[in-house]
């Protein structure tokens, strides 16, 4: 039986979340001995962007061509994934949790009457049932959460499974469907996006300013680093409400959470709050002046110093072992 | 115009997060219960809309009746009447069909509520109901105007924002920063006593979800302090030991 994975774009690249959805999705067929992974993506999309699919786990990707699909309309693409799910026969639908994947894969689960997990964190168990782990609470615990429907949507978390890159190519397959136009009654005016950078959700490295940075005109030091690291910049709340630095750059309980391999949080103090949205990372590094910050008590590696000081010699660090 | 708001009854964000019975019940012993922070946003818009358009402003919760003092603070913040669905909120489609039959019975045409409780951060209830009642819905919004039928918002994405604009009715998903939290004043607290209060049972609908167990990640080992003039050895550290570079 196939598994249908729900594929976003970004500018015409296929989102690295999606792929990590793919590695999930060909990592759950393995586990439980067969069914195909098969990605929809909808809109304007290059052939050969669409066979990347491949090497994180797709055999086949249905494109839906139609160019009112290229902008995320909510309900649009909820009613194509849908007639696509149904033509398909599938069972399951596996989707990474991000901005659209959550609000498509809501209104997905009425019209597909699928039960629908997200913050999947682990494969699912299937040796009794269908029990999925997910993350509650921001990342401060997890519910082991049996799904009872027969259809089932996953909206998984970053990290859940390593993103798979020795797949095959994969064989694009185009896809009519009749979709009708109340669904596109929600008109996106326009996108206003950083452009070229490291998306902050998305990335595997993230270094955050705080307070202790004293000021917009030192935000050099962070974005240096972060160059010199391949990683996206993020920051404390006081930060973004006091305009420092944009909304979407803020990392917590009430912004975004991230999950990198590696968040380096450089001149904040730690309030349970921002802990919320960091909690799921796998290494903790904490650069503040106040050994009494309780960010320190969070983190796996810690310098006490002037981030004035540090940053600057961190970065030439970096850049001496590459 | 007729304005619904769905609000969480959930855990202060500062809560230490434990469980009991075998860790299959979350343990309430200690922990403050708060209107969720991003329903709160959503009401505080929802005042500032009632005010500027002569609306009338709904708040409604799915819960038990611990939920009550959280919704006469919503009352007090500035809601007009409270409606609390007497249950047990078991999962987002069991709530997601209790909005649904009470924003269609009333005829709501605006319906706020949160990107997401904060307990279980599904995100969910929103687009649900949209899909239930056939409206749009648009989650998590930033900026929200009404202009005549038409409400104009900022929707966030990855690294940035999208302008969207959809005619009413319709649901949003809120969050910062639409709107300042409001703090009930004396005058606010003293007439949400007498403001209208109805609790009323659910329509029937099962879930398909449940929760089995729960579970606290596992605690930090502590953290390795590094000279902050030797910062080469952090370098080594997280290349060769934590293996992250």
């Amino acid at each position: 039986m196939s598994i249908l994975v729900y594929i976003e774009q970004s500018e015409g690249a296929i989102k690295k979340s999606s792929l990590e959805a793919l590695s999930f999705a060909k990592a759950f067929s393995e586990k439980i001995g067969g069914g195909e992974v098969v990605a929809v993506a909808l809109g304007d999309i290059a052939d050969d962007e669409l066979t990347k699919t491949g090497t994180a786990g797709a055999s086949k990707v249905l494109h839906v061509k139609d160019s009112r699909l290229t902008s995320g309309i909510i309900q649009a693409h909820a009613e194509a994934v849908a007639q696509v799910f149904n033509k398909i026969g599938a069972k399951t639908l596996v989707l990474a949790k991000s901005s659209l994947g959550d609000a498509v894969a809501a209104r997905l689960s009425i019209k597909l009457n699928a039960g629908l997990v997200s913050n999947v964190v682990e494969l699912p168990d299937t040796s009794s049932g269908f029990k999925v782990k997910r993350s509650i609470y921001t990342g401060k615990a997890f519910a082991q959460t049996e799904m009872t429907s027969e259809n089932k949507i996953l909206a998984v978390k970053k990290n859940a499974v390593p993103l798979k890159t020795d797949g095959a190519t994969a064989a694009v397959e185009t896809l009519e469907l009749n979709l009708d136009d109340h669904n596109f009654s929600t008109k996106i005016i326009s996108t206003d996006k950083a452009t070229g950078e490291i998306l902050l959700p998305e990335a595997d490295i993230v270094v955050s300013g705080g307070r202790g940075m004293k000021g917009p005109e030192n935000w050099n030091l962070i974005e240096d680093l972060a160059k010199e690291l391949g990683a996206a910049t993020g920051c404390s709340k006081p930060v973004s409400d006091i305009g420092w630095r944009p909304h979407h750059e803020h990392v917590g309980q009430t912004g975004v959470k991230v999950a990198p391999s590696l968040y380096l949080a450089v001149g904040i103090s730690g309030a349970i709050q921002h802990l919320a949205g960091v909690n799921s990372s796998k290494c903790i590094v904490v650069i503040n002046k106040d050994p009494e910050a309780p960010f320190f008590k969070a983190a796996d590696y810690g310098i006490v110093g002037d981030a004035f000081e540090v940053l600057p010699k961190l970065t030439s660090a970096i850049k001496a072992i590459k | 115009m007729k304005i619904l708001v769905c609000i969480t009854h959930v855990p202060d964000t500062t809560s230490k997060i434990q469980f009991t019975e075998n860790n299959t019940q979350f343990d309430k012993n200690g922990v403050q219960f708060i209107i969720g922070p991003y329903d709160d946003y959503a009401l505080a818009r929802a005042v500032e809309l009632k005010e500027q358009l002569g609306a009338s402003l709904t708040v409604m919760n799915v819960g038990e009746s611990d939920s009550d003092p959280t919704l006469r603070k919503a009352l007090a913040i500035g809601a007009d009447d409270a409606i609390r669905v007497n249950a047990f909120p078991k999962d987002s489609l069991f709530v997601a069909n209790q909005i649904a039959h009470i924003a269609k019975s009333n005829g709501y045409e605006l319906i706020l509520m949160g990107r997401e409780s904060i307990d279980f951060n599904g995100g969910m209830v929103h687009g649900m109901v949209g899909e239930l009642l056939g409206m749009p819905s648009i989650s998590p919004v930033m900026k929200l105007e009404v202009e005549g039928d038409t409400v104009k918002m900022s929707r966030e994405i990855e690294g940035g924002k999208e302008y969207v604009e959809a005619k009413l009715p319709l649901i949003a998903g809120c969050q910062e920063p639409i709107a300042e939290w409001k703090i009930p004043n004396m005058r606010g607290i003293m007439s949400a006593r007498t403001k209208p209060f109805s609790v009323v049972e659910p329509v029937v609908e099962e879930g398909n979800s449940r929760v089995i167990s729960y579970e606290l990640p596992p605690a930090k080992a502590g953290v390795k302090l590094v000279d902050k003039d030797n910062v080469e050895e952090l370098v080594r550290l997280l290349k060769n030991e934590a293996k992250v570079l």
